[in-house]
Parts: C-alpha cells; sequence; structure tokens
C-alpha cells in the first residue's frame, strides 16, 4: 500500500508540473497576473509531491520492501543501512528520480530567491522548469517506474547493491553531480525566459550569475568525488579514464565554463548576448545528453541488459523537445538581439571570446571522441574505440593554452588595454615562471620531465600573475589590509578558482610523470622497495562484515628505516552475489600517496598484489575544492544581495548596465 | 545582416539528433561478431577442475560456446535453459568461464549444476579478448568444422533459443547437405 502512495504522489507532482508548465508562460505573455502568481505555490507542491514520493521509495528500502522490483533488484537484507538509504539512487529508476527531485529543489530555490525579480520573469523561468519536469515524470512513469511491484510473488531476499557502490563516494557522489548538473537547467530556463520576453538586458546577466557559478561550482565538486571514488575504489590507480560515463559531465562543465565567463562580458558591457544565450542551451543539452548516454545504453554496451530502447527514444524526445524547441527560439530571437559596445583587438573582452574559443572547441572535441565509436558503428558495423591518446592529444594543449591565457585576462581592461602595459606588467613574471618551471622539479625529484616543466612553469604564471595584480590592486589604499578588504568577493572568487586550475595543473603532470608501480608475489616477513619506501608484508588475517567475508592484509611502510605508517588492504567476497572485491589501502598525503591493493593468495601463504606510490595526486582534487569555493565566494558576492533587498543597482559599480538600450529592439 | 547563421546551431542539432536516433535503433544485443564466419580462435588452456583442454577437445558437432561467470545474475536466468539443453542432448555446450575465480565457478557448478561438456578457465579474459567478448552471458554458435557461425548477447531464454538459435542450425544444416 505505501509504494502506491508514492506512485500517486508521482502522479500528483506531474498533474502540478503540467499545470506549471503551461498557465504562467501563457499568463506571462497575456499580461494576467492570476496566471503567473501561480508559478511560486505549484513550483512548492511539485517539490513536496516528490519530496513525498522520493522519501517513500527510500522507506521501501529501509524496510526491505523486496516486492517493489526496484527494491527487490538493488538491496539485500543484510545490507547495512546506509546503503539501503542510498541504494535508491543506485539503479536507473530511483537515480533519475533523484535527478527528478533534485531539480524541484532548485525550483524551489528559484520561487524563494527571486523576489526582487519582475513577476512576469519569475513565471517564464519556473514555467519552463515545469515544462521540464512534466517531461521527466512522464518518462518515469511511462518507462521506468520505481514503485513497479513484482506481483503475486516477491523474491525472499534482495539481489544486493552492486558491491562496487558499497563505498562512501556513492553516497556522496551522485547526489553532488545531478545537482551541479541540474542546475544548468535554472540557467537555460532563465536563457528561455529571456529568449519569451525579449528583453536581453545587462539586469538579465546580473540574475542569471549566482545560479550559473553556483552550478557550476556544485558541478566541480560532484565531478571531483567522482573522480576521487574511482580512484580510491576501483583501485587501479587512476583518475580519470575518458569513460563515455565521464565524458558528459565534462562536456557540460566546459560549456558551463564558458558560460560564466561569457556572462560576464555581458553583465559588465553587453556585448556577447546571443552567444551567452548559446552557451545556456549548451550547457543544458550537455547534462541531458548525460543522462541520454547513460541511459540508454547507447554507448555501454556492456550493461545492455538493463537498457531498454523504449528509455533512450524517450529521452531522445525530451532533449529534441527541449533543445531543439530553445535553439529554434534562439534562431528566431537572436537576431533581434544588438550588442552594446565597440571594443579593440587587445581587450578583456578578446580574452574572454578566447577563453570561450578554447573551451568550446575542447568541449566539441570530447562530444566528437565520444560518439565516434558508435558513428563508426553505425555506418560500418564494425567496433572501433577511442581511447585516451585521442581525448589526451587535443585536451592537454587547449588546457595549457587556457592556463596561458588565464594569467592574462585579469590585467586586461574593458575595451582597451595596451599590449606594452600588459609586457610591462607580466614580463617579468613570465620570466620568473619559467625558471620556477625548469628549477622546482628538479629539486624535488632529481629527474626531468618536460610535462612537468611546463605544468609547473604555467601553474607559476597563474599564481605569480594573481599576486602581482592583487599587489597592484591594493597599491594605491592606505593601508594593505584597507586594500584586500576593498576587492570584492567575485574578485577574490575568480582568483580562487584560477588558483585552483594551477593547483590541479600541478597535480595532474607530477602524477602523470612520476607515479611509480609495482606487481609483486610475497610471502609474510617480505619486503619490497619501492620509491624511497620500503613495504613488508606481515601477513593476513580474516575480517568478516554484515554481508561479505574477507582477508585483510597487513603492511608496514618505512622509510629510511623508520615506520611511516601501517596499511591494511583487503579482499571480500559479497556474500548475496558471491562477487569478489578489492578494498585497497591508501595512506593519503599532501606530497604523494601510497596505495596497495591486494590480489589473490597464490600457492601456499604468497599473496600477489601491487603497490603504487603516487606524489602530488591529491592536488588534483584540491584544486577542485579552490575552484568550487571561488564559484561559491563569486555568487556570494554583495552587489547580489544588494539586489535583494530592492535597491537600485549601483550605476558606478556597473557600466552598462543601466542602458535601456540592452533591451531588444528590432533589428531594422 | 545575415540572420541565416542563427539557425546553424539548431540544423547542428538535428545531425546530431538523427545521429542519436540512428545509433539506438542499431541493436547490439545481435551485433555482429568479428569472428562470425571465421574459425574459433586456438586455445591450449585448463578447464574448470583443471584438465588440460585445447581446439581438439571440442565437440564435432554444431556446439553451442556459452560464456559464464559465477558473478553473473543474468547467466542464473538462462541456466535452466541451457540445462535442459544438454540434458536432452539437443545441442552440446562448452563453457567459457570468463574473467571468474576456479573455487568460485566449481562452487556455482555445484549449486545450480552443469551443462557444460567442459569450461575453459579463462581468469585473465585473455580468451575472451580474443573472442570479442562484451560481458557475460554471451554464446555462440559453433559448428562442426570450428567455426563461429552466430552470436547473441545477453540472456539466451526459451523464447531466444527458439526464433534465434534454431533457424540458424537448420540454415547451418542445410548447407550441409
Amino acid at each position: 500500500m505505501i509504494p502506491e502512495i508514492g506512485q500517486f504522489s508521482l502522479i500528483l507532482a506531474l498533474c502540478l508540473s503540467i499545470i506549471l508548465g503551461s498557465l504562467p508562460i501563457i499568463g506571462a505573455s497575456r499580461n494576467n497576473y492570476l496566471w503567473m502568481s501561480l508559478a511560486r505555490p505549484l513550483a512548492a507542491g511539485v517539490f513536496v509531491f516528490l519530496a513525498i514520493s522520493i522519501s517513500i521509495l527510500a522507506y521501501a528500502f529501509v524496510t526491505d520492501d523486496f516486492s517493489v522490483e526496484f527494491v527487490a533488484l538493488h538491496s539485500n537484507s543484510l545490507l547495512p543501512d546506509r546503503y539501503k538509504l542510498t541504494a535508491v539512487w543506485g539503479g536507473h529508476e530511483g537515480s533519475f528520480l533523484l535527478w527528478t527531485f533534485m531539480l524541484s529543489g532548485w525550483m524551489l530555490a528559484v520561487a524563494i530567491f527571486t523576489k526582487s525579480m519582475p513577476l512576469e520573469f519569475v513565471a517564464r523561468v519556473l514555467g519552463v522548469l515545469g515544462f521540464l519536469i512534466t517531461g521527466y515524470i512522464l518518462f518515469m512513469l511511462a518507462t521506468s517506474n520505481p514503485f513497479d511491484r513484482i506481483v503475486p510473488l516477491p523474491p525472499a531476499d534482495g539481489a544486493d547493491l552492486n558491491s562496487a557502490l558499497q563505498d562512501f563516494g556513492f553516497i556522496i557522489h551522485p547526489p553532488t553531480l545531478y545537482m551541479g548538473y541540474v542546475g544548468f537547467s535554472v540557467v537555460f530556463a532563465f536563457a528561455m525566459a529571456a529568449l519569451l520576453s525579449g528583453k536581453m538586458d545587462a539586469a538579465w546577466a546580473r540574475w542569471c550569475r549566482p545560479w550559473a557559478n553556483v552550478s557550476w561550482a556544485i558541478l566541480t565538486l560532484g565531478i571531483a568525488l567522482g573522480s576521487w571514488w574511482a580512484y580510491y575504489e576501483l583501485g587501479w590507480g587512476g583518475w580519470w579514464a575518458w569513460d563515455p560515463v565521464e565524458n558528459p559531465p565534462l562536456i557540460t562543465w566546459l560549456f558551463g565554463t564558458a558560460l560564466i565567463h561569457s556572462l560576464a562580458a555581458t553583465e559588465k558591457r553587453g556585448v556577447f548576448k546571443s552567444w551567452t544565450v548559446l552557451l545556456s542551451i549548451l550547457a543544458f543539452a550537455g547534462s541531458l545528453l548525460g543522462t541520454f548516454i547513460t541511459r540508454s545504453g547507447l554507448l555501454t554496451s556492456v550493461h545492455a541488459f538493463a537498457a531498454d530502447p523504449s528509455r533512450g527514444f524517450f529521452i531522445l524526445a525530451i532533449l529534441g523537445i527541449t533543445v531543439g524547441g530553445a535553439l529554434l527560439l534562439f534562431a528566431f530571437r537572436a537576431p533581434l538581439m544588438k550588442s552594446e559596445f565597440g571594443f579593440d583587438f587587445v581587450s578583456r573582452e578578446i580574452l574572454l571570446l578566447s577563453n570561450n574559443v578554447v573551451l568550446v572547441v575542447a568541449a566539441a572535441s570530447v562530444f566528437l571522441g565520444t560518439l565516434f565509436p558508435m558513428v563508426y558503428q553505425a555506418l560500418t558495423a564494425d567496433l572501433i574505440s577511442i581511447g585516451p591518446p585521442y581525448f589526451n592529444a587535443i585536451f592537454v594543449p587547449l588546457m595549457a593554452l587556457l592556463a596561458l591565457l588565464m594569467a592574462i585576462g585579469p590585467f586586461t581592461r574593458w575595451k582597451r588595454t595596451s599590449v606594452s602595459h600588459l609586457v610591462q606588467q607580466l614580463g617579468k613574471v613570465g620570466i620568473a615562471a619559467l625558471a620556477l618551471g625548469v628549477v622546482l622539479p628538479l629539486v624535488v625529484t632529481l629527474e626531468f620531465s618536460l610535462s612537468a616543466t611546463i605544468a609547473i612553469a604555467l601553474s607559476s604564471w597563474i599564481v605569480l600573475a594573481m599576486v602581482r595584480d592583487i599587489v597592484n590592486k591594493t597599491a594605491n589604499k592606505p593601508t594593505r589590509l584597507k586594500g584586500l578588504k576593498s576587492l570584492s568577493f567575485s574578485y577574490y572568487g575568480m582568483q580562487l578558482a584560477h588558483m585552483g586550475i594551477a593547483v590541479m595543473l600541478i597535480g595532474v603532470a607530477l602524477t602523470s610523470s612520476f607515479s611509480s608501480e609495482r606487481s609483486v608475489l610475497l610471502s609474510p616477513g617480505q619486503s619490497v622497495e619501492l620509491g624511497s619506501y620500503g613495504f613488508r608484508f606481515e601477513g593476513t588475517a580474516s575480517v568478516n562484515g554484515p554481508n561479505y567475508v574477507g582477508e585483510e592484509a597487513t603492511f608496514t611502510v618505512l622509510k629510511s628505516g623508520n615506520v611511516v605508517t601501517t596499511l591494511n588492504p583487503e579482499r571480500r567476497i559479497y556474500l548475496a552475489t558471491g562477487t569478489p572485491s578489492t578494498e585497497m589501502a591508501i595512506d593519503a598525503g599532501f606530497l604523494r600517496d601510497l596505495f596497495i591493493t591486494l590480489g589473490e593468495q597464490k600457492e601456499g601463504d604468497s599473496w600477489s598484489m601491487t603497490i603504487y606510490v603516487k606524489p602530488f595526486v591529491r592536488w588534483i582534487w584540491l584544486g577542485a575544492i579552490f575552484m568550487t569555493m571561488g564559484g561559491i565566494l563569486a555568487a556570494a558576492d554583495k552587489r547580489y544581495r544588494r539586489l535583494r533587498r530592492k535597491q537600485t543597482v549601483d550605476k558606478r559599480a556597473q557600466p552598462g548596465s543601466n542602458s535601456a538600450g540592452g533591451e531588444l529592439q528590432p533589428s531594422s | 545582416m545575415n540572420k541565416l547563421k542563427f539557425y546553424l546551431p539548431v540544423f547542428g542539432f538535428v545531425v546530431i539528433a538523427l545521429v542519436l536516433w540512428r545509433g539506438l535503433s542499431l541493436d547490439t544485443k545481435t551485433l555482429p561478431s568479428v569472428l562470425i564466419d571465421k574459425p574459433l580462435p586456438a586455445f591450449a588452456m585448463t578447464s574448470v577442475g583443471g584438465n588440460d583442454i585445447s581446439n581438439s577437445d571440442l565437440p564435432d558437432q554444431i556446439f553451442l560456446l556459452n560464456v559464464w561467470g559465477s558473478y553473473c545474475l543474468p547467466c542464473l536466468i538462462e541456466h535452466p535453459t541451457l540445462m535442459r539443453l544438454a540434458e536432452e542432448g539437443e545441442i552440446p555446450v562448452v563453457g567459457v568461464n570468463y574473467r571468474d575465480q576456479q573455487a568460485l565457478a566449481i562452487d556455482w557448478l555445484q549449486d545450480n549444476g552443469n551443462p557444460f561438456a567442459f569450461s575453459i578457465l579463462d581468469e585473465s579474459g585473455r580468451f575472451g579478448i580474443d573472442l570479442g567478448v562484451y560481458g557475460a552471458p554471451e554464446t555462440y554458435l559453433v559448428d562442426a568444422d570450428g567455426v563461429i557461425r552466430f552470436r547473441h548477447v545477453s540472456v539466451l531464454d526459451e523464447t531466444v533459443w527458439q526464433e534465434k538459435f534454431l533457424p540458424a542450425i537448420a540454415e547451418i544444416r542445410a548447407e550441409g547437405s
């Protein structure tokens, strides 16, 4: 009975979202106040019913209701409670419910935090989101209902959650990733509202920016969490594999990064308007494409059992209606958007434009590489795979170019910057960065590696330029501290995020260049050397968990005769499915990670194992954390909050923001 | 001003959407193996249970080569069909124990019954790579000369047997006579 209430709530949410997707939008174009004012309460209603629905699914998991098919396939009575709860997103149906619920959460946030915007605009934004949610709920009810029952004979116990998912990373990675992904739907809805109303002014860009920044920050964190989880759980020592399932979030992230930069130019200078709108549509399309690829079985043929072509066609239809419709609307309305100001060849506008070009080319290359095997198969019926070499060959030089431009950006001025000014400001910085790039790797590792040199030079370039810029900007203030206080949150957010890129760059380059690994067969008491560390195998003991049996090994790690730490990798067999699983042991450090994966017991008491030393690998995720904080800091800037208090816009701080010319004008 | 350029994104999107649509219509489950009409790759390995086996141990008639693993849940679904085929002598079945562990594989066969004449022990997945396996379960139809004639990815149940394998077998027999 209770699961049916969940299903019923889903249907109620559908009814409300159908109204939300139509009346407020029609009301906005007819200036019907009543219809427009329905948007906020309806958005809250959709959120409430989806919340009830997902809670009931969670309840079915916690109470081991195996008559619900989704529960029977993804849980087991022995599963620990925290995984029962999170098994809600352990499969297609439940994770799609989570996705839809997240969107309704964003929608509620829009309803609450847009008090200062005109009702007409809010009605359109929420209406577009309601339209989207209608599609999602219909998809669930038609092809992937998480509340389907197994009648008349439910199984006595469930098939268990995939053992690779029984991990902390699984608790936090999918919700964070989804939240970032779905956030770009909000930005998309803002862009649609602007296209529908025909008003594309600087105010629009200012309303949009905090939402885009926050979505971008959360998406960054979500991708980094996924990378971190794959690194410590899958046990192959990698942190990125260019897998078809990893690529769509990256494509969305690249479009999103381009978008937050282009929004800055649109807000401050009134330029690139149609381009910004197009990027909002593309970022959203990237997020839907991710859903499509992971849920249609299009590219992951190993998981073809779960794939049902009708799901793929349904999502493709959603993609076609929303993205296709949006692009068509864009084609009609974009010619009416007039950009404001001219600018010279060397100017901040051009720097931001080059950033956008690089990022969009990168996104397009990843997209092409992801879909190419499928296109090839469609044309020739042969299977090929596009591996990391293709992606690295294209992606790495593009990112290096981006890092090069990134340091220059903050030094340029809007409209016009003199080249001699840039050379004077950045000449010494460039020389210092090059010197550091050559010297630092030699001092730290005593090895020469070209990629390490380039990466450290680029990172130093970004960081030193940043320091120089902050020094410049605080030079005319009475004290440094006052100077630092006078800089805005959005400035600090930008610098923090750029520093995140520098940190990540170092992590990526040094890990790729200097990691070492060794596969060995050891008996208790034997040792092996790797890098400057010694690993002594002490023996194994059996350990049993609630739903698995396993063997735990003990290693003592030594450096120059001193004990550094002990490591305990495990090998487990999960009882419900008999799946073997290896739990690697990691000693994480700021400058290096040590880790061991336990293989199998061979003849006698010897075990096979692989030992890794990975320098600077933590910096990859540390950089992502900086970027996330930067994005959130920028979104917390005073001028967005000032807006909320309905004060008039500060004209000095926002050149170009008060011009009536920001609105659409007929082009002839 | 050239307004047509604003239609470029929507045209690009239509092309991509058509490609995706075409991609969905590709039936990945009956995707022909690159080895169709080619001989089974040569092997000299051990079986689950420890006997040395090679191509000469394969049946001298049409047989099924079934890729399975103790970790594979869908294999349990097709298992009754394989058991019936083997017990009723309809067709010999040879197993490929793919990326599994011998001890687990032996337990699995004891618990669920063993339809296989023998199972090639492919712990490393090397033979599976030669064969072009996506994952368990997967079933190949091999003729008396050891040539692969048909491939089915995913569960082989009675329906698949009736609708896909029986016609394929009839075709091979027709050629031979």
